[in-house]
């Protein structure tokens, strides 16, 4: 298991799979299968995609200390960029056909809509964490104060988490469902930490990290 | 010069086009059977028609309407495959699949309340009220996308005039069909059934409020309520309620189904003003089906002409 995790290979298995969503969606456009409101059903599955792999990323810091599997960390770069790559063309169906491209118009929607303001808050909040994700930036910043940075992803994920909800109108079983899940990894986290706090003696604790 | 449909055939004796359609394989089914070979596959689809055909039959003796748009409308596929209709589930491509099996024979509609001769209609009957009009409306909905539809069917006033309503009468009730086990998706809507809708009497008696029992020139498929419905064209579609089966007039100002779930965000009248936001976006804008830019929303949805009158002097954001 961890030769397969560890291999060159299976890096290039992931990254092809992530792209699926996308390609998929390239298909359907092209064969003109996107239903009835093709811009909607655009918008709609590139923000599911992108909560998705908000989710696939934060799962992977649990999921490699319950199965002690660290060779997982390999992969939470790449997912992480692909949250980033979903949101963008998200961000995009929004901008172009909602807004026309017009700045102004967008700017009136974010201060007037809680649900855009939210979405467009999670957005901007995940920009400089895909600009921070090299090895270069990482040295330039210490491990310290990236880490820290890129905790900003909890909070981009709760306001997709949130965006969602405020757009639906009464079934909210999705957004609670996702909801559940990003709640379920922010908490083992804070679990993690609170665990690790008792072990530590109180000089540390100011130094330790919630990872 | 009108031309009423023949009256001799009743609503139950027309062939639904799916059945018509597959005729053949009908004879067949029934010959496989009759000589006690196994016909079971070609029953079963038979018995359970695929996503796209619709039990709908043909409606003859269609009169054009004064009232229809010169817009285009939108292709039949779109308008039987993005519907809101909770019953059937919240997804917009629920509505199509989940209510093949719906029935809607026998159907009657009872109207009652405030009117000296309250009586039950059934479809055969209502079917025969007056000649049916092919109306072509546009339709906006509050979630901000818009059809336009040939809808069939006549004045809703010219059955409100049958049962006279009494002085009393300064509202009109509207209810849809429920029942859990044909619609077990409705557990999930997170609103309440049976759903129910209202108009102020003189919006229910207006010549554009329709009872449709069709579209594009068939009976009304499933997910577009059939067999028998309302259309409001200048408010938003949560109005035009589908699948009716009882019309009540009354004194007081109805209850209303997404009012109830929130009446911050949807008000008793929801007239179509592109100046009224929804409190969680902008009513300003609409994208009709098939376009991929947003259009200006109209006032009353483009029918100010026939409608503003009803509103002189009402503060239209107060009563939204």
């Amino acid at each position: 298991m961890r030769a397969i995790l560890s291999s060159k290979w299976t890096k290039v298995a992931v990254f092809v799979f992530c792209l699926v969503p996308f390609l998929v969606l390239v298909g359907r456009t092209l064969r003109g299968q996107l239903g009835a409101n093709p811009v909607e059903f655009l918008q709609h599955a590139t923000g599911d995609w992108t909560l998705r792999f908000l989710i696939f990323t934060l799962s992977i810091t649990p999921l490699r200390k319950l199965l002690r599997l660290p060779e997982l960390i390999r992969f939470r770069r790449m997912l992480g960029l692909f949250a980033f790559f979903y949101v963008c063309l998200h961000f995009i169906t929004y901008i172009g056909p909602d807004q026309s491209f017009s700045l102004t118009g967008m700017w009136q929607d974010i201060a007037k809509r809680r649900f855009i303001t939210v979405g467009f808050l999670g957005f901007l909040l995940l920009i400089p964490l895909a600009v921070t994700s090299t090895a270069g930036w990482i040295r330039r910043l210490g491990g310290k104060r990236w880490q820290a940075l890129h905790r900003a992803i909890y909070v981009a994920a709760v306001c997709g988490v949130i965006h969602y909800y405020w757009l639906v109108k009464s079934d909210v079983r999705e957004p609670l469902f996702y909801g559940a899940i990003v709640a379920i990894l922010l908490l083992w986290r804070l679990g993690d930490w609170l665990i690790k706090r008792g072990k530590r003696a109180p000089a540390q604790v100011a130094a330790a990290g919630i990872s | 010069m009108l031309i009423r449909p023949k009256p001799d055939l009743t609503y139950a004796d027309i062939t639904p086009r799916s059945v018509y359609f597959n005729r053949r394989e009908v004879l067949r089914a029934m010959g496989i059977a009759g000589v006690g070979l196994a016909g079971g596959k070609i029953l079963s689809s038979l018995a359970f028609p695929g996503q796209t055909a619709l039990a709908t039959s043909k409606l003859s003796g269609l009169v054009k309407s004064p009232f229809s748009t010169t817009e285009k409308p939108n292709s039949i596929e779109d308008v039987t495959h993005y519907n809101n209709y909770y019953e059937f589930g919240t997804d917009k491509s629920d509505p199509a699949k989940k209510s093949q099996n719906f029935r809607t024979s026998p159907w009657s509609v009872s109207v009652e309340g405030e009117v000296a001769k309250p009586r039950k209609f059934s479809m055969d009957e209502i079917l025969k009220l007056a000649p049916l009009e092919e109306r072509i409306y546009r339709h906006r909905c509050v979630e901000r996308w818009s059809i336009v539809v040939p809808w069939i069917g006549f004045s809703l006033s010219t059955l409100a005039k049958l049962v006279e309503p009494t002085s009393k009468a300064q509202y009109v009730a509207f209810q849809t069909f429920f029942d859990p086990t044909q619609m077990p998706e409705a557990k999930y809507g997170g609103i309440d059934f049976p759903y129910v809708e209202g108009l102020r009497l003189d919006e229910a008696m207006h010549p554009l409020t329709m009872l449709c029992v069709g579209m594009y020139g068939e009976t009304l498929p499933n997910q577009d309520g059939a067999p028998v419905r309302i259309v409001v064209p200048w408010k938003y579609g949560y109005k035009s309620i589908k699948s009716i089966v009882k019309i009540r007039f009354q004194q007081k100002e109805p209850p209303t189904t997404w009012n109830r779930y929130s009446s911050e965000e949807y008000g008793f009248y929801s007239n179509v003003n592109p100046a009224v936001d929804h409190p969680r976006w902008s009513q300003a804008t609409e994208r009709r089906l098939g376009e991929i830019f947003r259009r200006n929303t109209l006032l009353f949805n483009g029918y100010g002409d026939q409608v503003a009158s009803l509103y002189n002097g009402m503060d239209l954001k107060k009563y939204h």
